[in-house]
């Protein structure tokens, strides 16, 4: 079943994703929050017996106190302060946030706490799950009253091609305009997937990567056919490289290369 | 035509650098003022990752970069595209003295709801008792398993008493009763959003409790206990549990939206703010009413005399009263969502 995506679409016409989270990963998430809580309120309710010798009644009433101030203030005060995350969260990289991309208000954060009284019924959050899954949002019965959503944070960072295209002999560069015509016959849907596949052929499972750069090359070879010279004795995986080195590789061009946008000055017209 | 994508990423990613820099300071510090200059620039990266994202999902396809620009875009856009008020800092003495009453009165319509079921059921109630007192058994739940026996013997009793039964238990007593009364308040809340029919189920069968008890007290001539008994706290508790139902009628009102064409995303919204200011108003109502109860109501005659409970019961009543009824007119009432 692919994840739930949220698609938002702003007044520049400019659309972004966000990944959903599933029921699954929530619960998981809510585990980890539950032992927190359990943690907290376990630790304060033994600092609070030792000083049960100075009144049992006053230590026995901050015990009920504590408990039910984390378990109910826990959600509240960490997603506010950590925008949308609690330690649960943190760890399976979770986030909530505004149905519509806006930022979270306190509002919203508190009255999705509070309806964990009726999402967590009869046990286990079963009300909420049910909810989740005839919702195409993932939303339990919380989210909905307060319009929120939960997202999975993708690992972001800032791109970087270099590793992929640096350093490379590349036999194909030989026949430039045989390079040209690949370029012209591959979508970038294909690019992607190939550069993807030279990107992450450490994470693959050797037999796995051994059949991935088969079909991918045997794919690339059917789009333009190279002189035998030029693929004579290249692996797969090194035909791949070389496909994508020819699709992402800078161009130099007769004509002046495509500059970059011009930086304007804020707030020229 | 796929971009030249090396040369776009050298290009344009000092610009999502310092945007990301530039959010990553307006996060930790959402209060901060920004200048004018700030703003435009803010504005003007925001507006330029955003066309490279553009183009990136529509030339390249490329999922890592694309994946990036996403994010910066979502989180520039959630603070850019904020029309609401940023969250001030509480002050707790405004928002007693005029937003949590002005609340009150602008959906003052659910409270009265909630008041008519709660009638309903203490005459349900009442009415059980007084035609067959075996219903008690029948109605009444384990937890308040004390309150089965015959009134007038525990009336006798508890006035023979000579010593506090609670003493020494009174602060763990009074922290009991805050946690399951606010507890009960909060899923009254929350059962708003069965269209308001699990927040009238638990109000109705509230009703039926308190009728059931009034009547039976009553009926066996110790009315005079019963208000002295249950008016301390029961004044101030009982329409703290009204109010909490209010807010989840008022929650149900919105899920419903009879005759309006706001989608529901946007009713909500527009309800949220009232919804947690009812209810934090019920909790320290509640607060108020647990301590009223162990550290008084237990008491009685001739410890305290019920004319003395009776009297502290009716001011605080009318305390109430004129709290939720005058305070806060002075201020101006923020534009109104729909009422209930």
């Amino acid at each position: 079943m692919p994840a739930s995506t949220l698609l938002i679409r702003t007044p520049e016409g400019v659309v972004f994703s966000q990944s959903l989270a599933g029921p699954v990963i929530r619960f998981l998430a809510w585990g980890l929050d539950l032992a927190c809580i359990l943690g907290v309120t376990t630790g304060v309710s033994m600092v609070v017996g030792l000083f049960a010798f100075l009144s049992p009644d006053f230590a026995q009433a901050a015990s009920i106190a504590v408990f039910f101030i984390v378990s109910v203030g826990y959600g509240m005060v960490l997603e506010w302060f950590w925008r949308g995350q609690t330690v649960g969260k943190r760890v399976l990289g979770l986030r909530v946030m505004d149905a519509q991309g806006l930022r979270l208000t306190v509002q919203q954060v508190v009255l999705r706490n509070l309806l964990r009284f009726v999402d967590a019924l009869p046990v286990c959050y079963q009300v909420g799950g049910v909810a989740m899954l005839a919702n195409r949002r993932n939303q339990r019965l919380g989210d909905l009253a307060a319009n929120t959503v939960v997202v999975r944070l993708p690992a972001v960072a800032e791109p970087d091609l270099s590793q992929l295209l640096a350093g490379k002999f590349n036999s194909l560069r030989d026949h430039p305009h045989l390079e040209a015509r690949l370029r012209q016959r591959t979508s970038p849907a294909e690019a992607a997937l190939a550069l993807q596949a030279v990107a992450r052929r450490d994470q693959l499972d050797p037999v796995a990567r051994v059949e991935l750069f088969a079909d991918l090359a045997g794919h690339f070879r059917t789009k333009v056919k190279f002189p035998p010279e030029a693929v004579e004795g290249l692996a797969d995986e090194q035909f791949l490289r070389n496909v994508v080195d020819a699709l992402y590789r800078p161009r130099a061009s007769a004509r002046a290369p495509a500059a970059a946008q011009p930086e304007a000055q804020p707030g020229a017209q | 035509m796929i971009i030249d994508l090396p040369r776009f990423v050298a290009a344009e990613q000092p610009f999502w650098t310092e945007l990301d820099a530039l959010l990553t300071r307006i996060e930790r510090d959402p209060h901060r003022a920004q200048t004018l200059a700030e703003l435009q620039r803010f504005h003007y990266l925001y507006e330029r990752a955003a066309a490279d994202l553009a183009q990136v999902r529509t030339f390249s396809a490329e999922p890592e970069t694309r994946r990036y620009l996403e994010h910066l875009v979502a989180r520039a856009y959630g603070e850019l595209h904020e029309a609401r008020p940023k969250a001030v800092h509480l002050r707790l003495w405004a928002w007693l003295g005029g937003t949590l009453p002005v609340t009150f009165r602008r959906h003052v319509r659910a409270f009265w709801l909630s008041l008519a079921v709660t009638l309903a059921g203490a005459a349900l109630g009442g009415w059980a008792v007084a035609f067959d007192p075996e219903a008690k058994a029948a109605l009444v739940p384990g937890q308040f398993g004390h309150l089965l026996g015959d009134p007038a013997r525990r009336v006798a009793r508890e006035e023979a008493q000579t010593e506090n039964l609670l003493a020494g238990h009174k602060t763990t007593f009074s922290a009991q009763l805050m946690q399951n009364n606010i507890r009960v308040s909060f899923i009254a809340l929350a059962l708003g959003m069965t269209w308001g029919v699990g927040t009238l189920i638990i109000l109705f069968y509230n009703g039926v409790i308190l009728g059931l008890v009034a009547a039976d007290y009553v009926l066996a001539g110790q009315t005079k206990f019963l208000l002295g008994w249950l008016l301390p706290h029961g004044v101030i508790e009982i329409p703290a549990i009204l109010v909490g139902a209010q807010a989840g009628f008022v929650l149900a009102n919105a899920i419903i939206g009879w005759g309006r064409r706001v989608p529901l995303a946007d009713r909500l919204r527009a309800v949220a703010p009232d919804l947690v200011t009812l209810i934090a108003g019920t909790a320290l109502l509640l607060v108020w009413a647990g301590l009223v109860e162990a550290f008084f109501s237990q008491y009685h005659e001739p410890l305290l005399p019920y004319a003395v409970k009776i009297a502290f019961g009716l001011i605080e009543l009318l305390g109430l009263i004129w709290y939720l009824t005058s305070a806060g007119q002075s201020k101006t009432a923020r534009p109104a969502p729909p009422a209930c």
